[in-house]
């Protein structure tokens, strides 16, 4: 797809900020209108920055501090419907709160943006990271992107709002990354000196259905069977729409600003058997740990997802088409199913069609953010080439690193 | 070339700020830099972990440092054990005692022919300067000293970022005091 755009003249500031705080400079030079939000580890640096800017006057935004995740998302929605850019976020059991009202955004059509810290959910309780929040808002009809640096974090954000806000797709979404891993990570972010750059590519669209007392509308009525599944069958045509207006979202985002990511990220599948699929702040580490492997002549490659939903098929098909064998890390669980990784059942799911296909492998790992080191991974990676040469995948997701269970 | 720090300290002294502020003044000399802490339930005295990378080059991973170059020790009750695990042979130690290097080597029997052991007291200086036994800062500025991958000047700008105002300018005598103590003070067993 050719993009025309002129690359913006833009004057970047390089600051040592947590994605946490990324996610705030972005809600800043979005210039975004209502925040809601309810403080939840580890996501209420969020919001405690938003704050700042607010006090500070370097953001003019109403910001609503309520009782609750499920007011939070509430009173988002309430902003946006009344033709508001809004915004919100959260981790975590928060998350859970919000899941009915994930939903009303969805069905309404309202184009929120949320940041999520990604965390454990309880029993037990665990603060630390895993994606298990996040997968479980899989069928709520976000968009939703997982960014692995601080720097994606601030850009995917300024991406979100041009996405959610086009008229064809109208869809919130949600832009996550991991909770501590990089919610709390201090490195270098590029941002702007001057936001206007940033509105000139999002610019505001207030020019969409709202709630007007001049105009009255009603949202969200009680819809019949003669016309719900119309309704939620839009969405799925918007969804499908998101794809490729997300790829454009990215693609004119690089043209101006020189920065881009695509929909997948991947580095060295064209030579690979094996290729270790990814997700969030765990591909760096994949990244380091595979690199000497490489130079080593391994056959080893790897993939990330960015965009979760809607799914990236022919993405990652292409990027995997060549393995013999894909090995998707997953850090959440899908209880009760074999394969229990999420991002691995879709990605078999995406293959089903094919005759040839890669042997496709699960993996769980980092549940409750149980530690991953470069040299997991490469146990991972030997573990790969070991199953490749046998010539069949397990048929069961692997729980790799808990206690009392080894894989021959 | 990248270096891979690891602070350790007690819930109270500030080894997840002192991680952020020597990341911060990489980060401001244009050098790549992350800093996080190892989160546990947080509580004063408990023992903390926290982590720096400095480099010239983009990084990646997001993985713990296991085998750091240099340990940051800011108390010196920690067991050896905790600091010196999978520290690099011809690693660097500092540590935050009374004791000159050559006493703390003596006293905790570590092998100085594998590691650099630097010592300095920035309890005194901390106590002296801040009027509380907060040692980040001074411990951050006897790093810098003894490895010098960040200068001075942005070491004091991440802190007055960090800490503006009168507190700010404290920390910065602070991290003075504890750069030109660490020489005097240390011994380099080798």
């Amino acid at each position: 797809m050719a993009v025309t755009v002129q690359e913006a003249k833009v004057t970047w500031k390089r600051l040592p900020l947590s994605s946490n705080y990324a996610a705030a400079y972005a809600v800043k030079d979005l210039d975004v209108d209502v925040i809601a939000a309810y403080p939840i580890t580890p996501q209420t640096t969020v919001v405690e920055k938003i704050a700042e800017f607010i006090a500070n006057g370097e953001l003019n935004a109403e910001m609503i501090h309520v009782e609750s995740e499920h007011s939070a998302l509430s009173a988002t929605i309430a902003a946006s419907a009344a033709g508001a850019r809004a915004f919100t976020a959260t981790a975590s059991q928060g998350l859970e709160l919000m899941h009915e009202i994930l939903h009303i955004a969805s069905g309404l059509r309202l184009p929120v943006v949320m940041s999520i810290a990604t965390r454990a959910l309880s029993a037990p309780i665990s603060i630390w990271n895993d994606y298990s929040d996040l997968m479980n808002t899989r069928d709520t009809s976000w968009i939703t992107l997982i960014a692995s640096s601080a720097q994606e974090v601030y850009d995917s954000i300024v991406q979100a709002y041009r996405i959610a806000e086009d008229p064809e797709v109208m869809l919130p979404v949600m832009v996550a990354y991991d909770g501590y891993l990089m919610s709390h990570t201090y490195e270098p972010v590029l941002v702007p000196e001057d936001n206007k750059p940033i509105l000139d590519y999002a610019p505001k669209n207030y020019n969409r259905i709202k709630l007007d007392p001049e105009r009255p509308i009603s949202m969200g009525t009680l819809t019949g069977p003669e016309w719900y599944y119309e309704f939620k069958y839009q969405q799925v045509v918007a969804m499908k729409k998101a794809l490729e207006k997300a790829r454009k979202a990215d693609e004119e985002f690089k043209a101006r600003f020189g920065r881009g990511y695509g929909l997948i990220e991947t580095f060295n599948v064209e030579d690979a058997d094996v290729v270790i699929v990814a997700y969030g702040g765990l591909y760096g580490t994949v990244i380091e740990a595979i690199e000497p492997l490489v130079e080593k002549g391994v056959k080893v490659g790897a993939m990330r997802l960015r965009l979760w939903r809607p799914f990236p098929v022919e993405d990652v098909k292409k990027a995997l088409g060549n393995a013999k064998l894909v090995t998707v890390i997953d850090k959440a669980i899908s209880y009760g199913a074999r394969i229990a990784g999420p991002v691995a059942l879709e990605v078999m799911s995406s293959f089903y069609h094919d005759e040839a296909k890669p042997m496709i492998m699960s993996v769980i790992a980092g549940i409750g953010q149980r530690r991953i080191t470069e040299d997991t991974i490469r146990e991972i990676v030997d573990y790969s080439f070991k199953v490749l040469g046998r010539g069949r995948a397990p048929e069961e997701s692997l729980y790799w690193g808990v206690r009392g269970v080894r894989y021959e | 070339m990248r270096f891979e720090i690891r602070w350790h300290g007690r819930g109270g002294q500030g080894a997840v700020t002192a991680a952020m502020i020597l990341a911060e003044a990489a980060i401001f000399e244009g050098k790549y830099a992350q800093a996080f802490p190892e989160f546990g339930a947080e509580r004063r005295g408990a023992p903390v972990r926290a982590y720096t990378r400095v480099s010239d080059k983009p990084i990646l991973t997001r993985a713990p440092i296991t085998r750091p170059d240099v340990v940051v020790v800011l108390d010196s009750s920690l067991p050896k054990e905790l600091y010196l695990a999978g520290l690099k042979e011809g690693g660097l130690i500092l540590v935050n005692t009374k004791k000159t290097a050559g006493e703390f080597a003596e006293s905790t029997g570590i092998d100085t022919s594998k590691y650099r052991l630097y010592t300095v007291d920035a309890t005194r200086i901390a106590l002296e300067i801040l009027g509380v036994p907060i040692v980040n800062t001074a411990m951050v500025g006897a790093l810098v000293k003894v490895l010098p991958i960040v200068s001075l000047e942005n070491v004091e700008k991440a802190i007055m970022e960090t800490f503006p105002g009168r507190l700010g300018e404290k920390n910065v005598k602070a991290v003075r005091a504890a750069y030109e103590a660490v020489a005097a003070e240390s011994v380099v067993a080798r």
